[in-house]
């Protein structure tokens, strides 16, 4: 079982990156649950999802404790947030971030996938989209296939610039 | 204090974020607590004033019985109803507080009902005090707070709380709102005591010179695609509003 | 195209296939998913159902039976606060024969306010009469609320349904959904004795001494048919559509010397455990109970058995350990856990297992380590 924390803000789409990401897997054969965990906060308050893949059914529904990956979707909620908590070891960060990014011990991947999202003007109430371009960077890290993120944002999406998106973060995306 | 928005920006235990002592309860039971807890002082000879502090939905809907109980009574406390619309602490479903043609995630098409009139309602129980207020005016709202607590008896405030997640726009744009609700007449500022209705000025102003209502509606979410039908009606009842409030109005 | 889905989401579509007349339903946290979503579908033409927007819980049942004795199909939708304020209009659906379904997202009772998982709600309403279920997965939870609806309109049933799923857990949790083409596996609405000008009835008015008695008997006499009323939509469900539901779901208990007895999400954690169990030597299986109301005849012969209670019956116990202990005349090792939103993980559940103590009861998180 593969088990990804994602961390990012309420009102950033962190909810439906972790629902695109297990669908994803879906179609890439696997079995997936996602799931956000809310605390009592609201707009604007560090949120975090989780997201298993398996092949086998997943039965565990409690929070995940030792990820294979942390996804850090707003760079600020480190500041309050110990988003690296639990990671295996061996394990891998992907950050959404114009800078390249390290943690120490850790695989780390960082794309912008913010710049991408406003080139594009994907923009709504003010928040750049980053659920749809990070399935682009996370397909390019292995986790699931280009194929399937795309037929997972176009099942979600009718706005073709979220697949775009996708195919950007994906190219930008360094190994 | 009733379920709703501030009971969850309260704060989580074992912390608090207000420093007065706040009695949480059941959503439709606030004022029969209320009542429960006057009572007790009142027999005590005790001074401590006693606040109901409740949402829309809290107050109009499941409220509502408890709050036109103990406002039969005669209850001293003061009721304030922070008003945003519709179910704002559960994601924003409609109220019977929503006012009519406004998006909910109950009313995706729009409200096909107006607002209920619960200051009508409060009035016909005959309090010593009740009063409009805007979060926009701030002033306006303390001085009314004060006022209605130098009175014996039930008073109600009745604050418009505008919303940026539940009305669908950005958040600074909030006080500017508010003001808008007031001056395009769609909000009166006003209070009564015992019975004697005094309009406030920003409304005063706004009855004589109203902004267009159409300025208020473009800028929230909410009220996209509003269609032309919908909106006569809401002028229609605001200019029967204004009609009701004008000649009842106590001249000086 | 593969489905993804939430709990709510699940209820929610499986509702609109059953295409109830009037759904009255009041929001409360988390189960507002499920009325927007059934508001969303009326708006969109994908439902012909009146919606009714009530003004609290005890209205949105009282207008459920309302509908239902006039003959129409009806669906709500609730939790903890709300199911409370219902309570006394949930004995009337029941008292009254209504087949009132509804779904019930399990959460924490007041004060202090807890919107996460909890199962006290429901369990308050089990002397009521209602048929009471607990579902564990997002495919479960529509399944379900299609069998709920052919169950309670039996003419041998006539009894409310409640479909009971963990707050958040698995209100809130994607998993995969296959939808399916019900087609007449719920046959259409027809209720006898409904409310006719042409032939005026009074219903529910005084009854004295002599005949209150054979009115409660007569609903317990339905209550017990429905079992076999349950098994037989179980097994027709199964040769439709392909997947079985029993009374309870049975993992690895068959040459089990413990069994680990659960309701909802924590029956399917369990399972983990299960498996660790056995890797280190214990004989251990999962049983986990679905139907709670009518209350099944288990087969734990020959086995020990730890029963963890989400739930909790003040001066007396958890009730589904005690509910076993009754039923079953066996000793169980009574865990307290999941009050709350308690987290609850598969090692605390082998845990509870290596260290069981037939007789006792064990609040997890208060007691010491057993």
């Amino acid at each position: 079982m593969y088990e990804i924390r994602i961390h990012s803000r309420g009102g950033q789409g962190g909810v439906t990156a972790a629902r695109l990401l297990a669908t994803a897997a879906l179609h890439d054969g696997n079995n997936a649950t996602a799931c956000p965990f809310y605390g009592a906060e609201r707009r604007g308050a560090p949120v975090v999802s989780f997201v298993r893949i398996d092949e086998c059914p997943i039965k565990i529904y409690s929070q995940i404790r030792t990820p294979d990956m942390v996804v850090i979707l707003d760079e600020s909620v480190i500041d309050t947030v110990d988003v690296l908590q639990g990671l295996k070891k061996g394990g891998r960060v992907f950050i959404n971030s114009p800078r390249t990014r390290g943690f120490a011990g850790f695989t780390t991947y960082a794309t912008d996938l913010t710049g991408i999202a406003l080139r594009e003007d994907l923009v709504v109430a003010g928040s750049p989209i980053l659920n749809t371009p990070v399935l682009g960077a996370l397909a390019k890290i292995g986790i699931v296939s280009a194929g399937s993120v795309t037929t997972a944002i176009r099942g979600m999406f009718t706005d073709e610039r979220n697949a775009r998106v996708a195919q950007e973060a994906y190219a930008e995306t360094k190994l | 204090m009733p379920a709703g928005c501030t009971a969850a920006f309260q704060g989580i235990y074992p912390k608090t974020a207000f420093s007065v002592p706040v009695v949480n309860i059941a959503f439709g039971a606030a004022a029969a607590c209320a009542s429960g807890i006057s009572s007790l002082y009142k027999a005590a000879g005790k001074k401590t004033r006693v606040i109901v502090y409740a949402g829309d939905g809290g107050t109009l809907d499941i409220g509502l019985q408890a709050m036109s109980g103990a406002f039969e009574r005669g209850t001293d406390f003061l009721y304030i109803c922070y008003d945003n619309e519709a179910y704002g602490n559960t994601g924003m479903q409609r109220s019977s507080a929503t006012p009519l043609g406004a998006k909910t995630t109950t009313t995706p098409g729009g409200k096909p009902e107006g607002k209920k009139d619960i200051d009508a309602i409060i009035a016909a129980h005959r309090p010593p005090y009740q009063a409009t207020a805007c979060a926009s005016y701030p002033q306006d709202l303390f001085r009314k707070v004060e006022k209605a607590l130098t009175f014996r008896g039930p008073s109600f405030i009745h604050v418009l709380s505008p919303c940026p997640p539940g009305w669908r726009y950005s958040a600074e744009k909030t006080v500017e709102i508010g003001k808008l609700a007031v001056k395009s007449g769609t909000w009166v500022l006003y209070e009564r005591e015992h019975g004697k209705l005094t309009i406030s000025p920003p409304s005063k102003a706004a009855m004589k010179q109203p902004v267009p209502i159409e300025e208020y509606l473009s800028l929230q979410g909410r009220f996209k695609g509003i269609d032309a039908d919908t909106v006569v009606h809401l002028k229609e009842e605001i200019a029967g509003q204004h009609r009701e409030l004008t000649s009842r109005e106590t001249k000086p | 195209m593969k489905k993804i889905a939430t709990g709510n989401k699940a209820i929610a579509e499986a509702v609109r296939q059953v295409r109830p007349d009037v759904v009255a339903a009041y929001p409360i946290t988390p189960q507002s998913e499920i009325v927007e979503t059934i508001a969303d579908f009326v708006a969109g033409g994908q439902l012909e159902s009146q919606f009714i927007p009530v003004e609290s819980e005890h209205s949105a049942m009282a207008a459920c039976i309302g509908a239902s004795i006039a003959g129409g199909r009806t669906f709500t939708a609730t939790s903890s606060q709300g199911l409370l304020y219902m309570h006394e209009m949930t004995n009337w659906a029941a008292g009254a024969r209504l087949p009132v379904v509804m779904a019930n997202v399990n959460r924490a009772l007041a004060p202090g306010w807890n919107i996460w998982a909890e199962h006290t709600d429901a369990i308050q309403e089990r002397d009521t009469g209602w048929l009471q279920v607990w579902v564990a997965t997002v495919q479960e939870a529509y399944d379900t609320i299609l069998m709920a609806f052919r169950i309670a309109e039996h003419n041998r049933v006539l009894l409310p349904v409640m479909v009971n799923l963990d707050g958040f857990t698995l209100s809130h949790i994607m998993q995969p959904l296959d939808t399916v083409e019900p087609g007449d596996f719920i046959p259409p609405i027809h209720l006898p004795d409904i409310v006719n000008p042409k032939n005026p009835v009074g219903y529910g008015a005084l009854t004295g001494p002599a005949d209150y008695f054979r009115f409660r008997w007569e609903i317990e006499r339905s209550m017990r048919d429905a079992g076999a009323v349950i098994t037989e939509t179980q097994k027709e469900f199964a040769k439709r559509f392909g997947r079985t539901y029993g009374f309870t779901e049975d993992y690895r208990c068959e040459d089990a010397d413990v069994v680990v007895i659960s309701l909802g999400t924590l029956g399917k954690e369990a399972e983990v455990a299960i498996d660790n169990l056995r890797s280190e030597g214990i004989r251990a299986g999962s049983m986990r109970l679905r139907w709670f109301r009518p209350f099944p005849q288990l087969d734990l012969a020959g086995k020990e058995v730890v029963v963890i209670d989400r739930n909790y019956s003040f001066g007396f116990g958890g009730v589904i350990a005690h509910s076993i202990r009754s039923k079953n005349l066996v000793p169980v090792f009574s865990v307290i856990a999941g009050l709350g939103g308690q987290e609850v993980t598969y090692d605390d559940i082998a845990d509870f297992v290596r260290n069981r103590h037939s007789g006792e009861e064990f609040w997890f998180g208060v007691n010491d380590r057993v």
